[in-house]
């Protein structure tokens, strides 16, 4: 009796386990396992006629048939598993999708790229330590020229080249009027980065603007020197161009540095050998700077036998037709949306 | 400044140095070499021929056949020209020579060749195939062949040699960029000095001297110095027995090459001295000098000259003029009159060697509208310590040209004082400035090559004459470094000592932030100028004295003109809509504000579209914002707003007319001074809540007239204390009536709402509305 229950147990696991290897659908597995497993199933026959056994027997044959129990559901788990997953992957079959077709995006503005140049410019000077400071535009002669060591009668200052609001007041030419707004207010240390709209009478061409923007620095503190204007700068170009970037300082005159120097920088395109980028040059007029003239010092109430300084200028407009290849500087200021959308 | 190579060596032999060396290597010690160029590129091959027999060209009514003498052989050469005659010398480019097109710049290499079956070993050149302009050389008649056997100076001509040398064109033109402090260097012999100390080559600029006649100048002329401010010293020379002829062709090459053409000997000399000294001389021919007597005086009110140009020009008492008894005859350091000048009959001519000041001289020549190679000189300020060599050198070139009888005497009128400029020595101190370790010997070797005394004793560099721009340390140390090369100065990298602003930084995040929200919202960044029309200002707008027009003759008072300037130029490129900001200045003549513009126009773009970029400013700067209804220009009345820091808006139609634009345009202007006061940078978090909300959806009705805002206020306030949250999502109009639904969130943050409590503040609400005659449409 027992040997013929266990071989019917024996039996069914062998049919139950074909059974679902043989169901190739969800529903057919299903089934199966209602058939073997359910309350009406044939486990469940088999199992009640355990009420025939023997007490010894009973143990042995329920372990059986729970053995044919965990099989099955082993079996089934897996083969159930395998076949949603295949029914799943059908359907995922008839869901592609062109992925050529454009997404969908949350329309985003654009920075101008001469804020993009210039925020790169502070980014750099703000991480070496300098703080950003502003002045007004409209600007008072003394501050432009006269404390900036530029005598009256000095060619700057010509109506030609400025653009004057009356003898005493007119649109700054350069940023270094902050300079000296900063020398009379803070003492030194001092160490700023004046960013800026400045003014000349150039009429509007390809390479000229009345308006455009310069970003200045100056440092003054006690013992700088000529080696620390020429390493700061070259700090900063590295960290803009790279690491290749060469800089070749040059003899140069202005009334507010002495020293002066312009700052040559290898060729972006060549590197240095000459092309046309660099009319065969190999280098790349770029910034002015030098030492603060005493004078300028002094004007602002500051000695110069204790503390000397350095400050550079650049024109935020040239490194940027430079860096966008920008054939014509009148494209920065006509803000045609074909233009700005290229830049971010 | 043009500079001959071969002017410069004769003061210093730069022959073993090449070009591109001596190029960047003056670039590098400060006189910025712009370019160079020889001048007989690309010529090549061409030598001097003569024709000794010349026939027509069998097949051809126009070519002619020359036998020409090239030295050690003949050749044939066949010619269209018509101009060449039998014993003419010409210059000749023989096979594989290179002759230029001077109109348009091309080069042609020459090949021998047969021209109607007939061999032309080469070519005879015309004066535009070697690059010269016809009115160099005077004795050009007509087009054709440059005849050089109608030369003056033919008999120098040697058959069979490089023709260059003959027409001057064996020489380096090299261009530099002189900076403002370097007057000296604006002359051959202050380059010369430069070279000098730069390449480390001996330096040789002899002292002019002249031999001289018996006679006295007094006796033929007197000078008297009205101003002396203006004029610190005026020396004069007389020649007589003048021969005006033309310069040497050695003076006149120099004189081209450096970009000045030749007159006569007389201007010649003057100018050659100009550009070796670089102190600009005039001579006047002494029988239009009226009384014999020349004043240095200031001009009087409305004077009139006419000038050596032939144009009259009116003077005013701040210009400084040569004179004779009557009348002006020089607007002094810039240009002579008119007949001041040396002509071909003169027989006496006075030399003027002086010192005007610079600044007077620059505001004469700006006066009259004639910049010159004179007034550019004495602009940048000339030492009259100096004007003696000027004069001198003048002299003794009279004497070597054999131009006329110098008198030996000469006038010197002296109005300063000559001091010798002496700067204390430090090289220590020089070192500490630069960051470098240039021994002393080294520093005092760099001064003297440069010209400079020094003083062992007393440790103090003496200033050579010809230098203006040396007096402090700082300059001594300039000197110094750019002998000793920039370059070669180590560069270190300071540490900065200096204390960053709290509200300098928070500036810098503030407009970070604000650009952050703009490019989120689509919106890209102009750059626009800062002047406008005065029609588009405010009426006290700041006004520009010497504006370029009047489209750009005001400082803008507000940002939206240069907004719509720029929203008309996209529409006008076909950019069908544009989201646009710009972040810039207005200014008023009390101050000058930061401001951000923002621009919308499309078929997309509203009143609403606009507004929301406000608010989410609004939010991201966390303030509150009040808004109240604005009808000022130029806006649309009926749609527009504005709070403490902003106003916006659609345009008004009208005003858009102005710009040619006709479609809608919207605008915000913001304060950024007073976005950011108002800015609240903390931000605490709240905790996320744990219980459940419940909601409610009103659909209400009332007049037209009831706005948005107020019936959200009713709920606000109506609402009790749990209400979180009201928000609009809908509206439709239907004849006088309007139709507004709210979502109304209530929560509590200890426990779930019951319905009885949402119920009862529901109610409440519907009871202020209905005070105010909005009522209940539907609730869900």
């Amino acid at each position: 009796m027992d040997i013929n229950l266990k071989e019917q147990l024996a039996e069914l696991e062998r049919r139950a386990l074909s059974a679902i290897e043989a169901a190739d659908s969800v529903k057919a597995i299903e089934d199966a396992r209602v058939a073997f497993l359910g309350k009406k199933g044939e486990l469940t026959a088999i199992l009640k006629q355990m009420g025939k056994l023997s007490a010894e027997e009973r143990p042995i044959i329920g372990q059986a048939a729970n053995q044919v129990r965990e099989t099955f559901e082993g079996a089934y788990s897996k083969k159930i598993t395998a076949l949603k997953n295949a029914d799943m992957l059908s359907r995922l079959k008839t869901e592609g999708l062109d992925i050529t077709l454009p997404g969908v995006r949350r329309k985003m503005g654009s920075r101008h790229p001469l804020r993009i140049v210039l925020d790169e410019v502070k980014e750099i000077f703000a991480s070496m330590g300098y703080t950003m400071v502003y002045g007004p535009e409209v600007e008072e002669t003394k501050y432009v020229f006269d404390m900036l060591n530029t005598f009256e009668g000095h060619p700057a200052r010509d109506e030609q080249d400025t653009f004057y609001i009356d003898d005493k007041t007119l649109l700054r030419t350069q940023t270094s009027s902050v300079q000296i707004r900063t020398m009379l207010k803070n003492k030194p240390p001092i160490a700023v980065i004046s960013p800026g709209r400045v003014y000349r009478c150039d009429e509007v061409d390809a390479t000229h603007s009345p308006i455009f923007h310069q970003c200045e620095g100056l440092v003054v503190d006690k013992g700088l020197t000529f080696g620390d204007l020429k390493g700061t700068l070259e700090a900063f170009f590295k960290r803009l161009y790279g690491n290749d970037i060469k800089l070749r300082f040059r003899p140069h005159h202005f009334s507010y540095t002495e020293p002066s120097a312009e700052v040559d920088l290898s060729c972006f395109k060549c590197g240095g050998k000459g092309c046309g980028f660099c009319k065969g040059e190999g280098w790349i007029e770029m910034l002015g700077c030098g030492m603060v003239h005493p004078a300028v010092l002094r004007n602002c109430d500051i000695d110069p036998d204790v503390f000397t300084g350095f400050a550079f200028g650049m024109g935020i407009e040239r490194i940027t037709l430079m860096r966008y290849e920008i054939d014509d500087m009148r494209l920065l200021y006509e803000n045609d949306t074909r233009f700005l959308r290229q830049f971010n | 400044m043009n500079l001959s190579l071969n002017w410069l060596n004769d003061y210093v032999n730069t022959e073993d140095i090449d070009l591109p060396r001596l190029a960047s290597g003056l670039t590098m010690s400060g006189s910025k070499v712009e370019k160079y160029k020889n001048l007989s590129e690309p010529l090549s091959r061409i030598i001097t021929g003569k024709v000794v027999q010349i026939k027509k060209h069998e097949n051809s009514d126009k070519l002619w056949i020359c036998t020409v003498d090239i030295g050690n052989s003949t050749v044939q050469i066949v010619t269209g020209a018509q101009n060449v005659t039998e014993g003419a010398i010409v210059p000749v480019v023989l096979n594989g020579g290179v002759v230029l097109n001077r109109q348009d710049g091309s080069v042609t290499k020459i090949k021998k060749g047969k021209l109607r079956g007939e061999v032309s070993e080469g070519m005879l050149c015309s004066h535009d195939e070697l690059g010269i302009d016809k009115a160099e050389l005077p004795y050009i008649k007509e087009d054709g062949i440059l005849i050089l056997s109608d030369d003056p100076d033919s008999s120098n001509l040697q058959i069979g040699e490089s023709v260059l040398e003959f027409l001057g064109l064996d020489d380096t033109v090299i261009e530099f960029e002189i900076t403002n402090n370097r007057a000296d260097c604006l002359s051959v012999t202050g380059l010369a000095r430069e070279v000098s100390a730069t390449f480390d080559l001996p330096l040789n600029i002899p002292e002019p001297e002249f031999n001289g006649c018996d006679g006295d100048i007094k006796s033929h002329i007197s000078v008297e110095v009205d101003n002396t401010q203006l004029c610190s010293r005026y020396m004069a020379g007389l020649v007589k027995n003048v021969k005006i002829e033309p310069s040497p062709r050695w003076l006149t090459s120099r004189l081209k090459a450096q970009g000045v053409r030749p007159i006569n000997n007389i201007v010649d000399i003057t100018n050659y001295v100009m550009l070796e000294y670089g102190y600009p001389l005039h001579a006047f021919d002494k029988r239009f000098i009226e009384g014999g007597k020349i004043v240095v005086r200031s001009a009087k009110e409305n004077e009139k000259i006419t000038l050596l140009d032939g144009n009259t020009v009116t003077l005013s008492p701040d210009v400084l003029v040569i004179a004779d008894e009557k009348k002006p005859v020089a607007v002094a350091g810039v240009m002579g009159g008119e007949f001041s000048g040396v002509v071909d009959d003169t027989d006496t001519v006075v030399f003027e060697a002086a010192c005007f000041d610079g600044v007077s001289v620059r505001k004469a020549a700006k006066k009259i509208g004639r910049r010159t190679e004179s007034s550019s000189r004495f602009e940048k300020g000339l030492n009259p310590v100096n004007v003696k060599t000027a004069l001198f050198r003048a002299l003794q070139l009279v004497e070597e040209l054999g131009c006329g009888e110098v008198c030996k005497s000469f006038i010197d009128r002296v109005h300063f004082t000559a001091v010798e400029n002496k700067v204390a020595h430090d090289y220590n101190a020089i070192n500490r400035f630069l960051g470098a370790n240039i021994p002393s010997e080294k520093q005092i070797e760099i001064f003297k090559k440069l010209g400079f005394g020094y003083c062992d004793e007393s440790k103090e560099v003496v200033v050579p004459k010809t230098r203006y721009d040396i007096s402090l340390p700082c300059d001594l140390a300039e000197e110094v470094a750019r002998i000793y090369g920039y370059n070669a100065v180590e560069s270190t990298l300071p540490r900065l000592n200096g204390n960053g602003s709290v509200a300098a930084a928070l500036w810098e995040r503030n407009v970070n932030k604000l650009v952050n929200v703009l490019t989120a919202q689509g919106c890209r960044e102009c750059v626009t100028y800062s002047f406008v029309s005065s029609k588009m200002a405010a009426e006290n707008a700041i006004k520009i004295r010497n504006p370029f027009g009047e489209e750009t003759s005001v400082m803008r008072t507000s940002m939206i003109p240069s907004m719509l300037k720029v929203i008309s130029n996209n529409i006008n490129n076909r950019n069908v809509e544009a989201r646009l900001f710009e972040i810039g200045r207005v200014y008023s003549p009390q101050k000058e504000a930061d401001a951000l513009c923002v621009g919308l126009y499309g078929k997309d773009e509203s009143f609403f579209e606009l507004k929301g970029i406000f608010e989410e400013i609004s939010t991201a700067f966390k303030i509150e914002a009040n808004i109240k209804r604005m009808t000022d220009s130029p806006f649309h009345p009926g749609r527009a707003a504005n709070c403490n820091y902003a106003k916006f808006g659609e345009i008004s139609p009208l005003v858009l007319s102005e710009y040619g634009i006709n479609e809608r345009v919207y605008i915000a202007e913001i304060y950024l001074e007073e976005l950011f006061e108002r800015s609240e940078n903390k931000t605490s978090y709240k905790p996320i809540p744990k219980y459940p909300a419940s909601s409610r959806d009103l659909s209400l009705i009332c007049g037209l007239e009831t706005s948005c805002g107020e019936v959200a206020d009713i709920i606000n306030a109506a609402g009790k204390k749990h209400l979180e949250s009201v928000e609009f999502f809908d509206v439709y109009y239907k004849d006088d009536m309007k139709s507004l639904s709210y979502k109304l969130t209530f929560r509590k943050p200890d426990g779930t709402l019951t319905d009885e409590e949402v119920d009862s503040a529901i109610k409440n609400v519907l009871g202020k509305l209905e005070e105010n005659n909005i009522k209940l449409k539907g609730m869900v």
